[in-house]
């Protein structure tokens, strides 16, 4: 495909990034691997929320396609639809779409996978997080789907009504308003990201049980603007994207404030690498009115050293379009799914 | 008109009809008839299919048609050169929601303008998904109020119901947008922008539009703008400054420019939605004329009887002696065979 153009010339990708210079912060040279998944004639992908691999390197995407509707002719408008989950295996090969139809599925934000290779969906209109086993079966849900839409439309700025919901920050539970991201620490733990209704962190039992919540809106160390993404080391500290004040705030596994690290941008996207040397990944995406400021993506120690950078905003191969996931299983092939430019790209870093 | 239709009484319909329609009736005069004939059952559908609104219509170098229509959902289809339905593009397609526009570029990668998801897409030749400009409006956001105020300011990369799509020699993209900016956009073949003429405001003034609804470039890389309610077609240069106004033509609707060495445009006075008395009488006709403005002749008329028109949305032009027209009202595309200009002039009615 015409996207996927032969690797670029690195020297050229250098000059255009003198930000990176000036930063000190050295480039990371890199490859799109072409064709990374091979689609079915008949499906699409839209808006890639989430892409993520398991321990086969079967890749999933969630991703906002087909038609989001609201069913016209009934006691309060209902909406139906709008996003989908596919399975592809390690080759890029269509294997299958999961959850056809299912209730959870409106607005796809991430999907991520467990150490046991269950499947886990955050959606950020029906607010739920989903557990789905490895065949693709619901084994636990968090949170709940409003049962209808608000209409007339809230006036811009206000915030829109959640359902059952409780609007506003720091709601105990798992009352979620417009999550973003499902962490696990070693005991199986889960962490929520909620993430751009709610600022908050929710932690629960791996059985589900609610334990805590922290933060709220706000700038201080501990609260948030916007909780866009979260990710859990080996340890358990909890790494948060805070979007919305443009850092990474980590905690510890009881929601007590460590660090924050603020040179990265407006971190939307983030993944910690397994294994004995993690690292962490942040993306600096570029919002999806504008491909011509950021986009670029940061690999760091987990003590906020960071290695290097790698790509920018645009539409080319090695370019990226609101990242708003990276699967990082492998350190140096990562799997990122762009809103913007609706595709999933597999990057191998030299 | 919709002013008029808001009027109850059938007396003061036609009292504000005259004037609201005098606009419409192109001033060209003495333009020579062009006799054509519409192709029998042109299109084939398979049993069980049905074009909805055919808004958009264009054909690849194979001389396939793409049909981009407004069915129960937007779709988009691929025809041979003969009308035997092929298959079916971009079924689902996150960017398909309410259509406007299709276009061929000389790659034959397929264009799709979509004014309910403010998205430009481009499809390869198989029909596999390449780019996209602009972004859906994210569901989560709730339904969206009908605007009621100004046009929010326009941004480099978000479309309001975007128009059409066209491509100068370079490959460089151009963008009309559309119902609710007034502008004409330039990306690079990469999609990044460049440059834009007009913006969110409607205006008079060269370089300003009222709905620019159809945009096509010439082999000089001219942009050619039908700027619909200000009644006139807009030449722009290449860098989209305002070059000539042809304000003789009727409405402005849509606008198609033949390729190869000697190009023709084509322009459609198409008749308004709304079957308003006396509407048909003064529009409905397309114009072939040179690129300098020259007008050759005109055809067609508004009817919804086969062989006229009803509301021509678009015009395919690869060979300018067989034009296919999309038209909305009839949910109808009809492939039309031009006669030789005669030496004398003949209706084609």
């Amino acid at each position: 495909m015409k996207r996927f153009v032969p690797p670029l010339i690195v020297a050229g990708f250098l000059a255009a990034s003198p930000a990176a210079a000036q930063n000190g912060v050295p480039q990371i040279a890199f490859d799109s691997v072409a064709n990374p998944l091979t689609l079915p004639d008949d499906i699409y992908l839209g808006e890639v929320g989430g892409v993520a691999a398991n321990s086969k390197g079967d890749i999933f995407v969630y991703t906002r396609t087909g038609h989001p509707t609201a069913s016209l002719g009934t006691a309060r408008p209902f909406a139906h639809g709008g996003s989908r989950l596919f399975q592809f295996d390690r080759n890029g090969k269509f294997i299958r779409e999961i959850g056809q139809g299912s209730y959870g599925f409106m607005f796809a934000q991430q999907v991520r996978i467990d150490p046991q290779d269950n499947i886990w969906i955050v959606d950020q209109m029906t607010g739920y997080v989903m557990k789905l086993d490895p065949g693709g079966r619901v084994q636990m849900l968090l949170g709940r789907k409003p049962e209808a839409i608000p209409v007339p439309a809230p006036a811009a700025g206000a915030t829109a009504p959640a359902g059952r919901g409780l609007p506003g920050a720091g709601a105990q539970s798992d009352v979620f308003n417009r999550p973003t991201d499902v962490a696990w620490d070693a005991a199986g733990n889960i962490f929520v990201a909620d993430g751009i209704g709610n600022a908050r962190v929710a932690k629960f039992s791996s059985k589900g049980v609610f334990i805590k919540s922290w933060g709220s809106r706000g700038t201080e160390p501990g609260l948030f603007g916007t909780a866009r993404a979260i990710a859990v080391d080996a340890q358990g500290n909890v790494y948060v994207a805070d979007a919305g004040n443009k850092r990474i705030q980590v905690f510890d596994n009881n929601g007590t404030f460590k660090t924050q690290y603020t040179n990265v941008g407006t971190p939307t996207a983030l993944c910690i690498t397994p294994g004995p040397n993690q690292f962490l990944y942040s993306s600096n995406s570029n919002p999806p009115d504008d491909i011509d400021v950021a986009g670029e993506i940061y690999k760091m120690k987990l003590d906020g050293t960071i290695v290097g950078r790698f790509g920018r905003a645009g539409k080319l191969p090695k370019e990226f379009g609101t990242v708003n996931a990276i699967d990082c299983r492998s350190e140096n092939n990562l799997l990122v799914g762009e809103i913007g430019n609706m595709r999933v790209q597999k990057l191998a870093l030299h | 008109m919709k002013r008029c239709l808001a009027s109850v009484s059938a007396m003061v319909l036609a009292l504000c009809a005259a004037p609201a329609f005098a606009q419409l009736k192109a001033t060209a005069q003495n333009v020579p008839e062009i006799r054509y004939t519409s192709v029998p059952n042109f299109l084939k559908l398979p049993a069980g299919e049905y074009l909805g609104e055919s808004v958009a219509v264009a054909t690849n170098s194979k001389g396939h048609i793409f049909v981009y229509h407004r069915s129960a959902n937007t779709r988009l289809f691929e025809f041979d050169q003969n009308g035997n339905f092929v298959k079916e593009i971009g079924k689902g397609y996150y960017g398909f929601e309410f259509a406007h526009s299709v276009r061929v570029d000389a790659q034959d990668n397929i264009w799709t303008v979509d004014e309910g998801t403010n998205t430009v897409t481009k499809f390869s030749p198989e029909g596999k998904f390449l780019m996209v400009l602009g972004r859906r409006p994210p569901a989560v956001d709730g339904a969206v109020a009908t605007p009621t105020g100004p046009n929010r300011p326009a941004q480099k990369y978000i479309f309001c119901r975007p128009t059409d799509v066209g491509f100068d020699p370079q490959g460089n993209i151009f963008v009309s947008d559309g119902y609710c900016n007034n502008r004409v956009v330039k990306f690079d073949k990469n999609g990044r922008f460049l440059a834009q003429a007009g913006s969110e405001n409607p205006g008079k003034e060269p370089g300003q539009f009222n709905l620019p609804h159809g945009l096509q470039v010439d082999g000089q890389g001219n942009v050619w703008v039908a700027d619909r309610t200000n009644f006139r077609y807009q030449v722009l240069d290449n860098d989209l400054k305002p070059k000539k106004i042809y304000d003789n033509l009727g409405v402005g609707w849509t606008v198609c420019v033949s390729p190869g060495p000697h190009q023709y445009v084509f322009a459609s006075n198409s008749n308004p939605n709304g079957n308003a008395p006396g509407s048909w009488e003064i529009t409905g006709e397309i114009y072939k004329m040179e690129l300098d403005g020259t007008i050759i002749g005109r055809f067609g008329h508004a009817s919804k009887e086969f062989g006229g028109f009803q509301v021509v949305h678009m015009m395919d032009c690869r060979n300018p002696n067989e034009i296919i027209v999309g038209e909305i009202e009839s949910w109808r595309v009809q492939k039309l065979i031009l006669q030789p200009m005669p030496a004398k002039t003949a209706s084609a009615r």
